[in-house]
């Protein structure tokens, strides 16, 4: 059994004030200014900790209200209201909606997995991973509680490939056949994202993190920070086909990134030269047939195939094309060739959340790499004012390094724990035996055709209720 | 005994109107009244809805909520003669709710848990907003006959729980639900006992939940189903013996594959007598039941159960992976009387937004697949299939027993006839702050049981009425026909047109 792997989260407050769903709003005109106003009641002392005076009625978007609507329905007058936030609202996009980027500040502030009350709020399925449930284990497939401790459940992944038999020569194991194998202790490596106000006191950050979590950040070679700011053993230097050729990259990584390109082999050789202890990964874009491109690298020498969408987990070439399908084929690819234990594939872009790991995996990854998370960890609110050149609102370029780490461990220890949730479920010990398990997982293309396929018929004068 | 209770059929409890516990229910919209206003009692007198009052001379706006806005025949704003009023969207009606449940559904409700009956106008009662299953489903009813149907024709609505022809006890439930386990320490003994009194009045049961029995629902003991789960709090011999239906619980659809979870906070001295633990101190029940690791061993704790009090109806409440066809079946050998699917978008007191959205499947896929599974096993006229998970609706309910559902467990919608405003914060602090989901002895002030007792049964008239009308629009006699009958349902997704 491999040595306990927790991550140790502690409380990382914010530096700036959180947007929140709603607020108060109160109006001044017609008030009684009541012997004992309703706001003073307030279970959650939101006017109180707000400093407000309860008897002025104010505006108060804020981040208190726990949204009971006591005070509004309390109100002799009916002068309180809630209403939506426009500016949550507003906050960032159809992927990364305001509900993703919210609780995501709240497991980099808190170090604490998303518990609520009530049941399920959202909507019935949606596009990509959404489209998904796991399974979990009933009656005939008992799991063991892996949650409360009583049973260990491994997260470990191993990133390199993996020889379906050893060669031994009288006691001794021939060395070539031996596994080259780099292992991380849980399936998510960190990666800079295409863009952000971030600075190198930031990177210094993510690379503190990486190191702390015992996992990986990959970054552009040129943005390393020295040794002396971050253990090089915990970075993966991404060198472009120029740079291989002069030679660049130190010497301490364990793994390098290269991009894949017509001429990827020339890099590939030159790296794995200039970095002979150190496993060289390849970058395939997702565009169409990436399976195809995923197989030929895989057969022409690579052990680490690198499988990027774009940031909304899609094609960067074509919408249509969702990276839960990429991750699919390739691996079936793979495993169809017969060498899907020699090669590593992680997938990357559009991993938002915890589930998005756990989900990736079962189509077929090994491991997988977040890069907006690790910027939102921060109080990024994904305005792309940063992608224009303007100023950062939360200022993530004076962040200091060290609240930098400890914000990405908080998110990355409540995305461990996330994943615990899921496979504990599942009854499944071992994120390596995750990988690719899609019978034990329900598609929503499949299940709906299947229950409801053949209701669409309507009888001529027949009306719908 | 064995009494046939076909004969014995309960008179149905009179609606009593029962408004809401705070001085502004919330309606979707508002009435603006300007000093303009000189009291001549127009609005008063042409609004159908109740919203205007005159109080000696003057002319007050009452009841926002009531007001049904732009659907209004004779709307008071048009009519006032010096247009002193004005129509606005309530802003915080747009603030409430979720996609699951959306302010329509949560005003609708507390619109049936006031009156007996649905809204007149202007809200969506029947479906909610989230996009797939439930809500792109339809009933799907033949043209209306011209000659109208007798008016006091028996429509039946209530079904028979043990269908296993066994020694147990024969039980009809007078409406095709019953209360899903809330347990005590999650919820107080004040919503407790008002949902176990609105279930005897109705004719029908209501589940413990794990939480342990406590004394003061012994008086309707034969409406109290008791739930064994894997923590087996506050389980004795002489609670299993002194009810009519004993429940397993296996799993639970919103967190499915994970036990439950009661945070410290909530554990107060009552609680902590009742399932013998330690107060503030957080309690887990373990998943699985680490005694069951197979169906025989399954049919080990039916038969526990069953030498126990030989008389009880057992069943079996599992949530839904991909084999849950087979855990039915499972059940069914076993000896179970009634399986209880719990879809993974169902209630709870607390659990991780990542159990609650992933895990397992939707009620509305799982319930035909066991349906089909336990036909072809030549099975299915021998268990009672009950169904629950985010039963919202009268229309989830005629929905789902078309899929293939003998009847459906309720639980979030007991809470919304209660008030809840599905604020997701029941596990936080001291609890709900609305007196619901709560052991905070403050809080739980703010409410009383039979203030509860008649909101719920009000509700489920106002359901029972929805589903006897559907039903005579379908031709149908009883609730028993429409079960499986899937050509009763249209999905707008696969619509052919
Ligand atoms: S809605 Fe509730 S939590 Fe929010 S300010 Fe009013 S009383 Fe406090
Ligand atoms: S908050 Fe806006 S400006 Fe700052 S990093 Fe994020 S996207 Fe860029
Ligand atoms: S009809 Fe107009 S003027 Fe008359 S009481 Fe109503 S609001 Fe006042
Ligand atoms: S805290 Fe109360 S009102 Fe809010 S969701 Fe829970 S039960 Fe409903």
């Amino acid at each position: 059994m491999p040595r306990k792997y927790v991550i140790h989260t502690k409380e990382v407050p914010n530096r700036f004030k959180a947007i929140s769903r709603s607020g108060v709003i109160a109006w001044e005109e017609g008030c009684l200014k009541c012997a004992v106003c309703v706001k003073t009641q307030c279970v959650y002392h939101v006017y109180e900790h707000r400093s407000l005076d309860p008897r002025q009625m104010i505006d108060s978007i804020d981040n208190e209200c726990m949204n009971c609507l006591r005070c509004v329905q309390s109100c002799p007058k009916q002068l309180i209201h809630k209403a939506i936030n426009p500016e949550y609202k507003s906050l960032g996009d159809d992927y990364w909606t305001p509900d993703i980027i919210s609780k995501l500040w709240y497991q980099a502030e808190t170090g604490k997995i998303p518990v609520s009350g009530a049941g399920y709020p959202g909507p019935f399925s949606g596009p990509n991973f959404d489209s998904m449930w796991t399974d979990m284990s009933e009656i005939v497939r008992p799991t063991r509680d892996g949650i409360h401790g009583r049973e260990y459940i491994s997260t470990a992944v191993d990133l390199g490939t993996k020889k379906d038999h050893l060669d031994f020569k009288g006691m001794e194991l021939v060395e070539e056949s031996a596994p080259a194998v780099v292992a991380a202790p849980l399936p998510i490596l960190l990666r800079v994202p295409a863009f952000g106000a971030f600075e190198q006191e930031t990177i210094k950050g993510w690379a503190r993190a990486a190191s702390r979590l015992g996992t990986f950040l990959a970054l552009p070679a040129e943005m390393n920070p020295e040794e002396a700011e971050a253990p090089q053993s915990c970075l993966i230097p991404i060198v472009s086909l120029p740079q291989a050729q002069s030679g660049q990259g130190n010497g301490h990584s364990l793994l390098v990134e290269i991009l894949w390109s017509e001429h990827w082999r020339k890099a590939f050789e030159r790296m794995s030269k200039s970095h002979p202890g150190a496993l060289i990964c390849v970058r395939v874009p997702f565009l169409k047939g990436a399976e195809e491109r995923v197989l030929s690298v895989a057969k022409n020498g690579a052990s680490i195939i690198h499988l990027e969408a774009d940031f909304h987990g899609r094609s960067q070439q074509d919408e249509t094309l969702l990276v839960r399908d990429g991750i699919r084929s390739a691996h079936l690819a793979l495993v169809q060739e017969g060498i899907r234990d020699e090669v590593t594939l992680l997938a990357s872009g559009g991993i938002a959340m915890a589930e998005h790991v756990a989900k990736a995996i079962i189509c077929g990854a090994d491991a997988v790499f977040i890069d907006f998370p690790i910027l939102i960890a921060l109080e990024c609110r994904m305005c792309l004012r940063c992608k224009e050149g303007l100023s950062c609102p939360v200022e993530i370029n004076t962040a200091p390094a060290s609240w930098v780490a400890s914000r990405v461990v908080n998110l990355v220890g409540a995305f461990h724990n996330q994943l615990l949730e899921v496979m504990g479920a599942m009854g499944i010990r071992d994120a390596r035996r995750l990988r690719g398990e899609v019978g034990r997982s329900m598609f929503f293309d499949e299940l709906d055709e299947a229950a409801f396929g053949q209701m669409g018929y309507l009888k001529e004068g027949y009306e719908l209720e | 005994m064995n009494l046939n209770s076909n004969s014995t059929r309960k008179e149905l409890p009179e609606v009593v109107r029962t408004p809401s516990r705070f001085r502004n229910p919330i309606g979707k919209y508002r009435l603006n009244r300007t000093t303009d206003c000189i009291g001549c009692g127009k609005c008063v007198e042409v609004c159908a809805y109740g919203v205007h009052e005159i109080k000696r001379g003057l002319v007050l706006t009452k009841n926002h909520y009531l007001c049904v806005g732009p659907d209004c025949p004779r709307p008071c704003y048009d009519e006032c003669p010096v247009q002193a009023l004005s129509l606005r969207k309530n802003p915080t009606f747009d603030a409430i709710g979720d996609l699951r449940w959306p302010p329509d559904l949560l005003v609708s409700t507390w619109y049936m848990a006031e009156t007996g009956d649905v809204p007149p106008a202007s809200l969506e009662y029947r479906v909610g907003a989230s996009g797939g299953g439930f809500d792109r489903m339809r009933l799907a009813l033949p043209p209306r006959q011209v000659k109208e149907e007798p008016e006091n024709e028996e429509i039946d609505v209530g079904i028979e729980l043990n269908r296993r022809d066994d020694n147990a006890h024969r039980i009809r439930i007078e409406v095709p639900f019953y209360g899903g386990g809330m347990s005590y320490g999650s919820v107080s003994i004040t919503p407790m006992l008002s949902r176990i009194k609105a279930a005897a009045a109705l004719g029908t049961f209501c589940s413990t939940g794990e939480g342990g029995y406590p004394d003061e629902l012994k008086p309707y003991d034969d409406h109290v189903i008791t739930q064994v789960a894997t923590g087996l709090f506050g389980v004795r011999e002489e609670t299993i013996q002194r009810v009519k239906i004993v429940e397993f619980k296996y799993a639970q659809g919103a967190k499915p594959g994970l036990g439950g979870h009661l945070l410290g906070d909530k554990v107060t001295e009552g609680v902590a007598r009742m399932r013998e633990a330690v107060v503030g101190y957080p309690l887990f029940s373990p998943f699985p039941f680490h005694s069951v690791y197979s169906v025989e061993d399954h049919k080990k704790h039916v038969d526990w159960i069953k030498a126990i009090n030989p008389l009880a109806l057992v069943a079996v409440k599992v949530s839904t992976p991909t084999d849950v066809d087979m855990v039915a079946v499972g059940s069914y050998y076993a000896g179970a009387h009634i399986v209880h699917l719990d879809g993974s978008y169902g209630g709870t007191g607390a659990a991780p937004d990542i159990a609650k959205k992933n895990i397992a499947m939707p009620i509305e896929y799982a319930v035909p697949k066991v349906h089909r599974f336990l036909q072809d096993e030549g099975v299915r006229d021998r268990i009672t299939v009950i169904a629950s998970g985010g039963i919202r609706t009268p229309h989830d309910v005629a929905k789902i027993i078309a899929l293939g559902a003998d009847g459906v467990c309720t639980g979030t919608a007991d809470l919304v006839a209660l008030e809840c405003v599905r604020c997701h914060n029941c596990e936080s602090g001291r609890g709900c702050a609305r007196g619901i989901a709560t052991t905070d002895p403050e809080l739980m002030e703010l409410m009383e049981v039979e203030w509860g007792r008649r909101r719920i049964v009000n509700l489920f008239l106002a359901w029972r009425k929805e589903l006897v009308r559907i039903l005579k629009r379908l031709g149908m006699k009883s609730i028993r026909e429409l079960v499986g009958r899937t050509d009763c349902l249209v999905h707008l997704d696969y619509m052919k047109r």
